[in-house]
């Protein structure tokens, strides 16, 4: 199979969203929506997915951008990284997000790269890249599980039949500051909440967000609630570039004379969607912020982790990591 | 280049049900320079005078490109703004940038490496910032500007202080990474004129070498930051 081009397909670059949503219903499955385009073209040079109309983002201005509407901080989902590493507004407010949006694979993919794009893109498990017939493609099996596998990078927690996690910098940043996702399809806007964004694969293996065919995520909202609260954001990777997370830790804390008021604390890489530790936040409130506490929540975090072959490492790896966040978060 | 580029569309509308893909099973009388009627020097000569490699043709002949176009969606025929010059192209839907300017536009100073977002030595300028060429669509750079290695030199033909200072620190070794290379330092210096030592090793951080180089490059970057600076 020739693998290094892109079949062909007409490309349509519509410059509002009521274009973009008329031009989603039109081609129904056989269309594409590209935002960055850098998970999307891999696809298609590939040729793991080949559909006829791509519906290219780009021009589309409302969807760019960070904007203050009250006590709300609404970002356009095709606001590139870099932007977003960047930005005064989150770097003044969000400061995790800007740093989260750093680590993101290379500047130049980061210069063209999206938010909503990071969020949405698909998962990176070999097996199911390479084009395999597995769960995830709507096979019957899962390559990356079984005794021969090669799950280095696979998850320690809640999968379903397929081990795949999610590849995603922002996601557990998003999800440690309660944002919101704005979706728009034909029939209207509707809000989902950052946690219940990401599919589980319990449910539907084929997808990773709960985006429906139809669907555009517009934007992204992260209220006031966390603003300016000290955060831990630690990404572990191979590679300190171009590389997705072997395991990668967001928190936020709200600390009151060395004592944890509150916090959130999201691992990445470790399950299919961004895992929030809540056990590890129910059993750190009221305790003070310091090594031992860590130390403790450490032990808590990996409990009902499922290892597979290769991926022993990522539950200590994950242990300090939650150790780290919670001592110099 | 003009006569190379009506044949290489000669190719797709003959090819329309036969794509490169299958071709052992195609009727050889479908693909023209299959046919007897082409000789193997005529061929040769055609490509030497198209001045377009043949590496070219795989991938502007690839499977099932449509000639026509449906409605609403992209003209074919645009006009580029590379190094400072509009130029009128035939570009495909499914075209990326690299292959556009190295095998449309000759513009060869841009290289092909991984054509997957992960190696950097496909990386151009647009507007100002850069980008990897092999994962843009020719189609998304219509009215910005495109500035390829070739358009740094200025116009009495002097060598960027990137590059000059990459040739006075010997930073290539092989040499294929360095065009992407020059492009980030210049997209860098284009935004911070004065960097430290660790923000270029950040700025360079999408650009592979190979040849393990990279201390080189940075020494180079240093050096053309000061260059700059001294005016």
């Amino acid at each position: 199979m020739l693998k290094d081009t892109m079949s062909g397909f007409e490309l349509y670059q519509p410059t509002d969203v009521d274009n973009a949503l008329a031009l989603v219903d039109r081609f129904g499955k056989n269309g594409w929506l590209l935002a960055g385009g850098y998970d999307s073209l891999d696809w298609f040079k590939n040729r793991g997915k080949t559909p006829v109309a791509i519906i290219d983002l780009a021009g589309v201005e409302e969807l760019r951008g960070v904007r203050e509407v009250g006590e709300i901080l609404e970002i356009g989902a095709l606001t590139t990284l870099t932007e977003i590493e960047r930005h005064p507004l989150i770097n003044e407010r969000f400061s995790l997000l800007a740093e989260a949006a750093s680590k993101v694979a290379s500047p130049q993919i980061r210069n063209a790269a999206t938010l909503g794009g990071n969020l949405c893109q698909d998962t990176r498990c070999w097996y199911y890249r390479y084009g395999l017939n597995c769960y995830r493609a709507e096979g019957n099996t899962c390559y990356a599980s079984g005794p021969e596998a090669l799950n280095r990078e696979h998850a320690l927690f809640g999968a379903s039949r397929c081990v795949a996690v999610t590849p995603s910098d922002t996601g557990p940043v998003l999800v440690v500051l309660d944002a919101e996702m704005v979706v728009r399809n034909s029939k209207g806007e509707h809000i989902i909440k950052a946690e219940d964004f990401f599919m589980d694969p319990a449910v539907d293996l084929t997808r990773m967000t709960v985006l429906e065919p139809g669907d555009l995520l517009t934007a992204i909202r992260i209220p006031n609630t966390w603003a300016k609260q000290s955060f831990y954001f630690e990404k572990v990777r191979d590679r300190n570039s171009w590389d997705f997370a072997l395991v990668s830790i967001a928190a936020a804390f709200v600390v009151e004379g060395g004592v944890v008021d509150d916090l959130r604390v999201t691992c990445g890489g470790v399950q299919c969607v961004p895992r929030r530790l809540r056990k590890v936040e129910d059993f750190v409130r009221g305790l003070p912020k310091n090594e031992r506490t860590g130390e403790l929540a450490a032990e808590i975090s990996v409990s009902g982790a499922q290892v597979l072959n290769k991926n022993h490492f990522k539950v200590s790896l994950m242990k300090n990591l939650v150790k780290r966040a919670i001592r110099d978060g | 280049m003009a006569k190379g580029n009506f044949r290489r569309y000669d190719l797709h509308e003959s090819q329309q049900n036969c794509s490169l893909e299958n071709i052992d099973f195609c009727d050889s009388s479908t693909v023209p320079f299959l046919n007897e009627r082409y000789s193997r020097r005529d061929f040769i000569k055609g490509v030497i005078a198209s001045g377009i490699a043949i590496a070219g043709i795989p991938y502007m002949a690839s499977g099932q490109v449509r000639p026509t176009s449906s409605l609403g969606s992209v003209e074919r025929l645009v006009s580029l703004n590379v190094n400072g010059q509009v130029r009128r192209v035939d570009v495909l839907p499914n075209e990326t940038l690299v292959m556009t300017l190295r095998y449309k536009l000759g513009l060869t100073g841009t290289k092909l490496g991984c054509d997957r977002g992960e190696c950097g030595a496909c990386t151009v300028l647009i507007d100002d910032v850069d980008h990897y060429a092999c994962s843009t669509l020719t189609h998304r750079v219509r009215n910005r500007e495109v500035t390829t290695v070739e358009g740094l030199e200025n116009s009495e033909g002097e060598l960027h202080p990137v590059q000059s200072a990459f040739v006075r620190e010997l930073a290539p070794q092989c040499g294929f990474c360095t065009p992407g290379q020059v492009m980030s330092a210049v997209a860098l210096l284009k935004k911070n004129s004065n960097p430290t030592r660790e923000e270029v090793r950040i700025a360079l951080s999408g650009n592979l070498c190979r040849c393990g180089a990279y201390d080189h490059y940075l020494n180079g970057v240093m050096s053309a930051a000061q260059e700059i600076n001294r005016g």
